[in-house]
């Protein structure tokens, strides 16, 4: 239970990190927050060469909002995240997600870019940047790069950030006028990872009749599924939602395996009931919307 | 191949220390090995159990989750940096003696840290909210009634005397002798 020696780097500036990483190669593995890595490196999973700590880039920790969108750093913990009142104001999905993530004293460490780019198949927050069509912006020695949600989940761990490269910041757009969302997952206890959930936004119009509807499950896929509902669900009032045709849309979207905790048939079971009351949950948050 | 040793240097409840350590050394085992600080518990090493919970910079973390290298400079409390100086138990400790918040110990020093952080951050918090607070943390002998009791009753005697949780307890001084006549 003690990771593998290592050669350790703690560069001062991104500049640095960048140069680093170009010299090291396939070499180099990025440590952020550690609460994903640390254990598989603990765990002998994992015995990188060498480690790049980006625990010193103080320039990374930045939540900025805008009109558009909220930008976090690449070294803003969840902690920080879950209580940023102009984050959660702009894109409430976000303080929605993180208070499912592990438990309070992972979030402090954890970082959000590095859950993201880790992109575990049960992890949160690569669901909610799927779900809202939001990016992540990489660098490298040779330029920058941004990496669209819906090419950035290559496979289960498996995010499209190459060697020899970091990633700076993800970016969530906020969602459209009279949207609600919400964020439901069952797990056997509370903070560990999901059986299934599912990250849902509504959109009402001023009648409170549904004009869009997107999901995106986590736990039941390589990647998070997201599935549009609009389809089954344009104009149904807001608050009696029929989730038959809803359900039956997003089952064909996933493809769940069996494991020890849960048999495929219960999970899709699961990821059905839980997009219901994700659904009635993100309409209400959105009839809340309209009323304030 | 003989591994590269780092001087790392933290301020350890109010003292600052030094050791050298290769830079796979958890921190908790820094704590242990290192500097020989045996107050924090090492249970799973991979970050499920918590009792190896310290505060950094005031934050409650999971100290087998972190490598000392990374914090070197960074200001540290362990349970041993909680107690009052003549040995008077910090609340949160005197809480779970009086629950019967512990039985064979192991995981309190993780217990009494998360406690200290979480208080720091909700002084009043519900039953609830105890209990989402202290979740990250597995007790598997005395079982958590005692122990959600002992946070419960610590939040009131920390809020009574207005310290911060994450402070060493400095008990009010005892009252003055009465003076004797003449």
């Amino acid at each position: 239970m003690k990771p593998a020696a290592f050669a350790y780097h703690a560069p001062r500036s991104v500049d640095e990190a960048l140069a680093t990483l170009a010299e090291l190669g396939s070499d180099g593995k990025v440590l952020a927050g550690g609460q994903s890595l640390i254990p598989l490196l603990n765990m002998r999973l994992a015995a990188p060469a060498a480690l790049v700590d980006i625990e010193r880039l103080d320039t990374l920790d930045t939540i900025e909002v805008d009109d558009d969108e909220v930008r976090v750093g690449a070294r803003v913990r969840h902690a920080a995240l879950h209580r940023h009142a102009g984050a959660a104001a702009a894109v409430p999905l976000l303080r929605q997600a993180l208070g499912w993530v592990a438990h309070p004293v992972i979030r402090n460490r954890g970082t959000s870019l590095g859950s993201i780019v880790h992109a575990d198949p049960a992890a949160e927050l690569p669901a909610v940047l799927a779900l809202l069509d939001g990016r992540v912006e990489v660098a490298s020695a040779d330029g920058t790069r941004t990496v669209a949600a819906g090419e950035l989940f290559l496979g289960p761990l498996e995010a499209d950030v190459r060697t020899g490269e970091l990633a700076l910041a993800a970016v969530f757009p906020r969602p459209a006028p009279g949207t609600g969302s919400a964020f439901v997952e069952l797990s056997r206890r509370h903070g560990d990872y999901a059986l299934a959930g599912a990250a849902v936004t509504v959109t009402l119009d001023a009648d409170r009749h549904v004009t869009a509807a997107r999901a995106a499950f986590i736990g039941v896929s390589d990647t998070p599924a997201v599935v549009d509902l609009t389809a089954a669900l344009r104009g149904q009032p807001g608050d009696g939602l029929d989730h038959a045709a809803a359900r039956e849309l997003a089952d064909a979207s996933y493809d769940p395996d069996d494991d020890i905790h849960a048999t495929a048939a219960y999970r899709r079971h699961l990821a059905g009931v839980l997009l219901g009351r994700g659904l009635d949950a993100a309409a209400a948050d959105a009839a809340q919307e309209e009323a304030t | 191949m003989t591994e590269d040793l780092h001087e790392i240097t933290v301020t350890l409840n109010g003292a600052s220390r030094t050791a050298t350590a290769p830079a796979r050394r958890l921190l908790s085992d820094f704590l242990r090995h290192d500097l020989r600080e045996t107050g924090t518990h090492v249970g799973c090493e991979h970050g499920v159990c918590g009792c190896c919970t310290m505060l950094l910079d005031g934050e409650p973390v999971r100290s087998c989750l972190v490598f000392a290298v990374s914090v070197d400079g960074r200001t540290l409390t362990t349970v041993e940096g909680l107690a009052a100086t003549d040995g008077t138990l910090h609340p949160v400790q005197q809480a779970l003696q009086d629950n019967h918040g512990l039985q064979c110990g192991f995981c309190t020093p993780g217990f009494v840290m998360s406690a200290c952080g979480f208080l720091a951050d909700n002084p009043d918090p519900d039953d609830d909210e105890i209990r989402d607070g202290m979740a990250g943390n597995l007790c598997r002998c005395t079982g958590y009634t005692g122990i959600l009791a002992a946070v419960k009753q610590a939040a009131g005697a920390l809020r009574g005397s207005g310290t911060d949780p994450r402070s060493r307890y400095q008990p009010e001084p005892a009252a003055p002798a009465p003076e004797v006549g003449p």
